[in-house]
């Protein structure tokens, strides 16, 4: 646990000064997302950047440093019965809030819990400037200046090297049960729609092989009694199934050799027909796909689903490896990049080509 | 916005006749004059001109003829907020959204509302009624107040702790940008590829664009919601009873305190049955299932009971519910029949120094000389001081926004922010400097030069000039200086 923010600043006045180009890194275990890292720059790591500043379960409100380990984070809260209920992924012993937040990952809860992006309150950020600033707070709400904490979700450290962040929690459900049951492709994206549309306890929806599978969670009496009204066998192990959708260690992301892609689309969309493997999750709203195929190719049936498309893993990584942005939004967040890294020192060409 | 304007109301009139219904674009003093403040009356500004276009190509248009001629916009919606952030410029353009009032599609299975951006608040859950569905955002304007004027402020409500602010619950807004380009922000997916610009989008006080439509999550509505009125006799207490609820694990759909002045006028204005010699009164409201609810409301209870409540009442009917509410959904008008001006402060705290900030507030109402209540959004921590004063006394108002100033800056002090929900606009930029330094401020700008390089969107809002903060500043030093050399000779 250390404080290492001077140190880091310093780095960055100086890669400022020098004309050098800096990798923001933290664990290093989400290195095979977004376009490859640019070989000759330096490398700014967060990684011992790490420590619970406050933690007030009262509060809801959790402050730490940005490179400290989701499993130490998980570990204090759940001393306090208190949990990150948006599930981030561990990719691995090392994954760490920052790069969490960087990369918005979030896992299956995240249609009702809300992603990484939605919990953050707060951040401190070092700019291209070396500046270290403070934006939003430890309070649930804030609307004093622009919401530059949740910009940086999903940003991929274009903007800043995030140092701190304050997010929301919340406590563990009491008891959950996952139903399961044998159901087609064709079917399942409207009987898990109709489903999240009942005022009842789930938190999950998703469907592989043929299966869909719904969780339950919140107060006992709830998850008994809605399990016992809806269709579907209570699933043994049900915990560690979605545990293994979360780290993405089911066995459908297994292996690098096929590129999984990402599509975040409109959840009654019917799935684009392409031949390939998927897995339908987030009631439908996120739906991963394995095929060998381009971008190009997949683009214009994601924006059909009214939505888009990454290659989130494998396949050649020095092209655009996310959905492709119109000119004018390319502009914009030209200009708001260079608003934050003007001599755009962090992570060149990581999120876009021409960022 | 710096340059002159280049053309005059004249001129910018007739052009806008062209494609907008002259009826539409207002010159006359007259029916200028509603437009001249929002909700936040002190702050009054006669606008050059107001349109109410119909179309958003008229919107794009409009825009364009601003831009080429440098005169500022200020986009309106039901003009209901309460920072004077709609507060026109007096030399520029009203750009009203009141035209744009139509939900587009409610898509019942999906669960998503696509609006215009001046669909009141209220309506769409009406309209989303008959699906079992709702909108989760509920500011206390509700009934008035727009989906793209919650955008803009990112509106909260009694329900946020729970179900979130204006940002959680909407995927996309299409815009028209300062130089009347047409943007779309988000997808029908849950998250978008590259920067989340529709979180900036988000709280940006029509500084960064004109939203023109806005797509919403919708809710299933909860089976049932049942709520607990449970009285103490000090604010300590009150304020232990809602760490007490959060420690044990449950999230309350709506968590509201009122210190012993609200309940008191809130009792007498709405006859709820209050516990009127109470010093705190909370209102604990359960959603869910059946079972979660019968669940959680005895655990409550018990709860409640253990931390020292003197009086426990739950709501056994939806009429005893929307009673018991009323009182605290009327707790502003109440407050107003016991003064004849009331001023309403938006500061949010750490819940754990509720009974601090309490206090000394209490020593500064003193200090200053006027009274102060205290409705309490408990749940998210967002106080909603009601200073009480009387405008027609000279200096009364100047003495009101002092104090107002202050309850703000202690706010900041305890590790909270000076505005939850009502936004900076006009009236808090001063307490910007508080809660911001230089560089964060500059960081501010320069994000807004990325979407408005020329500055003609709602100028003079939002975000201090440097030069502004460091004037505040010194003047702050000054007189805290002078105050210590007092006590020093004193």
């Amino acid at each position: 646990m250390a404080d290492l923010t001077q140190q880091l600043q310093e780095q960055v006045l100086q890669a400022r000064s020098n004309g050098q180009k800096l990798n923001i890194v933290g664990g290093g275990t989400k290195s095979f997302m977004g376009r490859a890292a640019e070989a000759d720059a330096g490398t700014l790591s967060l990684a011992e950047h790490t420590g619970i500043v406050e933690y007030h379960p009262v509060e809801l409100v959790l402050t730490v440093r940005a490179g400290t380990s989701l499993k130490e984070i998980e570990e204090a809260l759940d001393a306090e019965g208190q949990c990150l209920h948006f599930e981030p992924p561990h990719f691995g012993e090392a994954s760490t809030i920052g790069g969490t937040l960087a990369c918005n990952l979030s896992g299956p809860a995240r249609p009702w819990t809300g992603s990484v992006r939605d919990q953050v309150l707060g951040v401190r950020l070092l700019n291209g400037k070396g500046e270290h600033m403070r934006f939003g707070g430890q309070v649930m709400k804030n609307v004093a200046g622009y919401d530059v904490s949740r910009l940086q979700a999903g940003a991929m450290g274009t903007l800043g090297a995030i140092t701190e962040i304050s997010m929301k929690v919340m406590p563990k459900p009491a008891a959950s049960a996952t139903l399961v049951q044998e159901m087609g492709m064709d079917e399942v994206i409207e009987y898990m729609n109709r489903r999240a549309g009942e005022s009842k306890p789930i938190t999950g929806a998703c469907w592989v092989d043929g299966k869909v599978y719904l969780r339950l969670s919140g107060a006992r009496s709830a998850v008994e009694a809605t399990a016992e009204k809806w269709s579907g066998d209570v699933m043994e192990g049900g915990d560690e199934f979605w545990r293994s959708v979360q780290d993405m260690q089911h066995e459908f992301f297994a292996g690098n050799d096929v590129p999984l892609w990402r599509f975040s689309v409109d959840s009654t969309a019917p799935t684009p027909d392409v031949e390939g493997r998927w897995f339908i999750d987030w009631i439908g709203s996120q739906r991963w796909f394995r095929g060998a195929v381009n971008l190009s190719d997949l683009e214009p049936l994601a924006k059909t689903a009214g939505g888009q498309v990454s290659q989130f893993r494998g396949g050649d990584r020095t092209g655009e490896v996310l959905h492709r942005q119109p000119e004018a939004l390319k502009a914009i967040q030209r200009r708001v990049k260079s608003s934050f890294d003007p001599d755009g020192i962090f992570n060149p060409g990581r999120l876009y080509s021409w960022l | 916005m710096t340059t002159k304007p280049k053309a005059t109301k004249a001129q910018l009139a007739e052009q806008f006749r062209t494609f907008i219904d002259p009826d539409y674009v207002i010159t006359d003093d007259e029916t200028l004059k509603p437009y001249e403040c929002d909700g936040l009356a002190m702050y009054r500004e006669m606008p050059m001109l107001v349109v109410l276009p119909e179309t958003v190509d008229q919107v794009q248009r409009v825009m364009r003829i601003c831009h080429e001629n440098d005169v500022p916009v200020v986009a309106r919606g039901a003009g209901t907020g309460l920072c004077a952030g709609a507060m026109p410029h007096k030399e520029g353009v009203v750009l009203s959204l009141a035209k744009f009032d139509r939900i587009i599609n409610i898509d019942p299975i999906g669960r998503t509302a696509r609006l215009q951006p001046g669909v009141r608040n209220l309506a769409i859950s009406e309209e989303a009624a008959q699906y079992g569905l709702y909108y989760g955002p509920d500011p206390s304007s509700q009934i008035a107040c727009t989906i793209g004027g919650n955008v803009a402020e990112n509106s909260g409500g009694v329900h946020c702790l729970k179900y979130g602010l204006t940002v959680h619950n909407i995927l996309s807004v299409e815009m028209v940008t300062a130089d009347g380009e047409l943007i779309n922000i988000g997808s029908d997916g849950l998250d978008s590829c590259g920067m989340d610009l529709l979180a900036l989008i988000t709280g940006s006080e029509g500084l960064l664009g004109v939203v023109t439509e806005v797509k919403v999550k919708l809710l299933p509505t909860p089976e049932v919601a049942q709520v607990i009125m449970a009285g103490f006799d000090s604010v300590e207490k009150g304020g232990d009873a809602v760490g007490g609820i959060i420690s044990h694990g449950i999230i309350p759909g709506g968590l509201e305190m009122m210190d012993g002045h609200a309940i008191v006028a809130a009792d007498d204005f709405a006859q709820a049955g209050y516990p009127r010699d109470a010093k705190a009164l909370l209102l604990c409201e359960v959603d869910g299932t059946e079972e979660e609810v019968h669940e959680h409301i005895a655990e409550a209870e018990e709860v409640f009971r253990k931390l020292g409540a003197t009086s426990i009442r739950t709501s056994q009917s939806e009429e005893e519910r929307a009673l018991l509410w009323k009182g605290r959904k009327s707790a502003f008008p109440a407050v107003g029949r016991i003064s004849p001006d009331y001023y309403c402060m938006d500061g949010t705290i750490p819940r754990r120094y509720l009974a601090h900030v309490l206090l000394e507030m209490e020593k500064m109402s003193d200090e200053f000389g006027l009274r102060v209540a205290n409705v309490f959004h408990a749940g998210d921590g967002n106080l909603h001081p009601l200073i009480l004063f009387d405008a027609n006394v000279p200096g009364e108002f100047e003495t009101t926004e002092a104090f107002g100033s202050k309850i703000l800056e202690l706010c900041v002090e305890v590790g909270g922010c000076i505005t939850g929900e009502h936004g900076v606009g006009v009236e808090k930029i001063r307490q910007m400097a508080v809660q911001f330094n230089d560089e964060e401020l500059q960081q501010f700008h320069d994000v807004k030069a990325a979407f408005d390089p020329t500055g003609m969107l709602n100028p003079g809002k939002g975000v201090p000039t440097l030069k502004f903060c460091q004037e505040y500043r010194s003047i702050e030093h000054k007189q805290h200086k002078h105050e210590q050399t007092d006590g020093a000779h004193g």
